[in-house]
């Protein structure tokens, strides 16, 4: 259905390319989310985008767009972190809203407080202004492909 | 079920979700007893590139609107009850290219937090692909953000 590739998704966690990485997520070109690279963390941003919005009169980002961001985010970043290409399957996700995401632009932050060989468990924190005042904080448990053989293609 | 007054009232609250229109968010049935959604299924909305398999993010934005939803099957009057948090277990990964069904329902009300479930599927509701619980806080009567001049103004009573 698209013509992106196994070894395209390879090469971009290889080469840690996160923009080429993204391009390659259908629904994070939806919602617009960004990554840069802060000293070895990754900051992921979603820019304020009237497509997001859920209340109309606040007005405030849907808290799904919110929690698909976070989601994305730890996914993203374990994908980094493991450097491994299987993208990373999600077991279960939960979320405490915190503040109305307003209508401009979001941050997140992961960390992954354990890796096991199947699953890892990783906490998300979204903010918007000041990350000491974060607007959601998330925590999600994905099934982590066991390491591939080494494939010589 | 078509007649049912939360019907009319659920689907204009949908429509004044600008998120949920892009993603083509549709109520396909509601009642007292809870409220289903359909989410259809776009490439846009694809998370693996690799299978085709829909992002969790639509499904999560799919059960956060349909468990916040619910609450109008229970609310006399319409009332802003922003998510206090939830929880998604992902029971299989959806099929691609098939819609996802929504169902959400409120199985407890208080004066100030409302508890719903639901669960999301594709063929079969008996076997779901994501079971989810959210909490809902009341804000009251006196903070209708939505009515004033909104899109539930219209008609708030019934």
């Amino acid at each position: 259905m698209t013509d992106i590739t196994r070894e395209y998704l390879r090469q971009a966690c290889e080469q840690g390319d996160l923009a080429r990485l993204l391009a390659a997520i259908p629904y994070a070109q939806l919602i617009g989310a960004e990554c840069t690279r802060q000293g070895d963390d990754l900051i992921f941003r979603l820019p304020a985008n009237r497509d997001n919005i859920g209340n109309p009169l606040l007005p405030a980002i849907h808290g799904g767009v919110i929690a698909g961001f976070m989601e994305l985010a730890a996914a993203v970043y374990l994908l980094i972190a493991t450097r491994t290409p299987g993208v990373p399957k999600i077991i279960d996700f939960s979320l405490d809203y915190l503040r109305a995401g307003q209508f401009r632009d979001t941050y997140a932050r992961c960390q992954v407080w354990r890796q096991g060989r199947r699953v890892a468990n990783v906490a998300i924190t979204a903010w918007q202004d000041v990350e000491a005042e974060p607007i959601a904080t998330a925590r999600a448990h994905f099934k982590i492909q066991e390491p591939a053989k080494p494939d010589h293609s | 079920m078509a007649e049912d007054p939360v019907f009319e009232r659920a689907t204009r609250f949908l429509s004044a979700l600008r998120h949920c229109q892009v993603l083509g968010l549709k109520l396909h049935s509601a009642s007292q007893d809870g409220l289903t959604l359909v989410l259809p299924f776009s490439p846009r909305i694809v998370g693996n590139p690799l299978s085709g398999v829909l992002h969790g993010g639509a499904l999560t934005s799919l059960m956060d609107t349909a468990c916040g939803m619910s609450t109008l099957c229970v609310l006399p009057e319409f009332e802003v009850c922003p998510t206090l948090d939830l929880r998604i277990d992902y029971m299989h990964a959806a099929e691609p290219n098939k819609d996802v069904y929504g169902f959400a329902q409120c199985y407890r009300v208080t004066p100030d937090v409302i508890f719903t479930r639901g669960f999301a599927y594709q063929d079969d509701p008996a076997q779901p692909i994501a079971h989810v619980v959210g909490t809902f806080m009341r804000l009251g009567q006196h903070a209708r953000g939505l009515t004033k001049g909104g899109p539930m103004a219209a008609r708030s009573t019934p």
